[in-house]
């Protein structure tokens, strides 16, 4: 698990608001134009800040929606009781200033090539498909040819993050659904939790080494790399990053 | 000079700023962050060493929840910006662990199972400021919160106080552990908002 160092001091930037797009009815994605971004690796977040014509400021971390090289755009959902991110989903429009600084973190992290193993497994709970969506793009956008399979579990169709883009994947990924709550009619697809004899059908055997990468809500999380762990993945392949409902 | 986000406003209450340090806010939950799954190492097969000192120590459970142990409440401060008052924690202070040990180190590598690692100055280990934590909120410590024991050292940032941390390793020199090697700052100081490498 060892890592590259960046010793490199974060500064807080000036960013632009460009184009934004509503992806579900709590979701939008934001472009962001910040002239120094230094670049990024695919599942990397960066920070937020706002500042109110007060002077009070917030802060919180968002993953990083967008391939490295593609134009800077995160994908927020919007938290009823939160306070960046009701503004960033219904108050921000282009043209409006904010600051960022990042990219951070370098964990949970895919570049082509950087691992000798087998294909990729991505396992997403809701919003938690936004680092997976950059890797996906990444993929395609360097010509890697490591074989993909995307879980994707949401509340209901409706709330399915980049439907568009995802209905069409690219060559080698293969995406799944799973929808919690309700579904369309004549939906033949997954509807309940992720468990494991869904992992079993749906996840590369470990015999094939895969590299996983997991996302979502703590629960949706503790119960895949568990799952995946009880498949004989071993805990050092299951990367995680996990959010809660902390008011974002 | 930060620009304004228009339209932007304050929605949650001040937070008391003697309570949380800058660019914090307060949660009531309790989130879950770590970079793989969930380790469950059986307590039969659990062990808590310290390396490095003159000669290496090392308790087994039974062992370890047998030394005296202390409760204590106490604000966390994780560097996702979510700070959580008043949590109420059983632990070993390492004032205990460490006095078992003869060593010259002034730095420290606690690790766990998983692999992760965090350092640390043995400073700021000592002097009722640090603890292997067992129990929280009451009950036992959950293993997703880092149970059956983690170390807990409030006043750094949360990633410092290690899950399912194992042991300490005594060093002379001060090393990267997990999340600072990624770029996350060598100490932790949430009053001096040190969150990256550089801050």
């Amino acid at each position: 698990m060892a890592g590259t160092a960046v010793r490199r001091r974060l500064s807080w930037q000036t960013a632009t608001v460009g184009r934004v797009t509503d992806e579900t009815p709590r979701v939008r994605t934001l472009w962001l134009e910040v002239p120094d971004w230094p670049g990024h690796r695919a599942g990397q977040h960066l920070d937020i800040r706002l500042t109110a014509d007060d002077g009070y400021q917030a802060e919180r971390a968002y993953s990083i929606a967008s391939a490295p090289g593609e134009p800077l755009a995160i994908t927020v959902e919007r938290l009823d009781d939160g306070e960046v991110s009701p503004y960033l989903t219904e108050e921000a429009r282009a043209g409006d200033q904010l600051e960022v600084r990042g990219p951070v973190g370098g964990y949970f992290v895919w570049e082509p090539g950087s691992d000798p193993g087998g294909p990729l497994l991505l396992a997403a709970g809701g919003s938690g498909v936004v680092p997976l969506r950059a890797i996906v793009r990444e993929r395609s956008r360097t010509g890697s040819s490591v074989p993909v399979r995307l879980l994707y579990s949401s509340r209901s169709w409706e709330d399915v993050i980049y439907s568009s883009e995802l209905e069409l994947p690219p060559d080698g990924v293969q995406v799944t659904y799973t929808l919690t709550r309700s579904q369309p009619r004549a939906w033949q697809g997954y509807a309940r939790r992720v468990d494991m004899q869904m992992l079993a059908e749906v996840a590369w055997p470990a015999a094939e080494q895969p590299l996983a990468y997991v996302c979502g809500p703590t629960c949706f999380v503790e119960s895949v790399a568990a799952g995946l762990v009880g498949l004989g993945y071993p805990a050092g392949r299951v990367k995680t990053e996990r959010f809660g409902a902390t008011g974002q | 000079m930060s620009p304004v986000s228009r339209g932007f406003r304050r929605k949650r209450e001040a937070a008391p700023a003697d309570r949380v340090p800058p660019g914090q806010y307060v949660t009531k939950d309790f989130p879950v962050l770590s970079a793989g799954p969930t380790p469950h190492t059986p307590l039969p097969q659990w062990t808590f060493s310290i390396s490095g000192g003159h000669q290496p120590v090392s308790w087994t459970w039974e062992e370890f929840r047998a030394l005296p142990t202390e409760t204590l409440t106490t604000d966390i401060h994780c560097v996702t910006r979510w700070s959580k008052l008043d949590t109420s924690w059983e632990g070993v202070s390492l004032d205990v662990l460490l006095a078992a040990v003869e060593y010259d180190a002034r730095y420290v590598l606690a690790f766990s199972d998983g692999g992760y690692t965090t350092n640390l100055p043995v400073a700021d280990l000592l002097g009722g400021k640090a603890w292997v934590a067992f129990g929280y909120g009451g009950g036992p410590l959950g293993a997703e919160h880092g149970g059956p024991a983690r170390l807990l050292v409030p006043h750094l940032y949360f990633w410092k106080s290690a899950k399912w941390v194992r042991g300490l390793q005594l060093r002379d020199t001060d090393v990267p552990g997990f999340w600072e090697n990624y770029g996350y700052h060598l100490y932790g100081d949430p009053w001096r908002e040190q969150r990256y490498a550089g801050d």
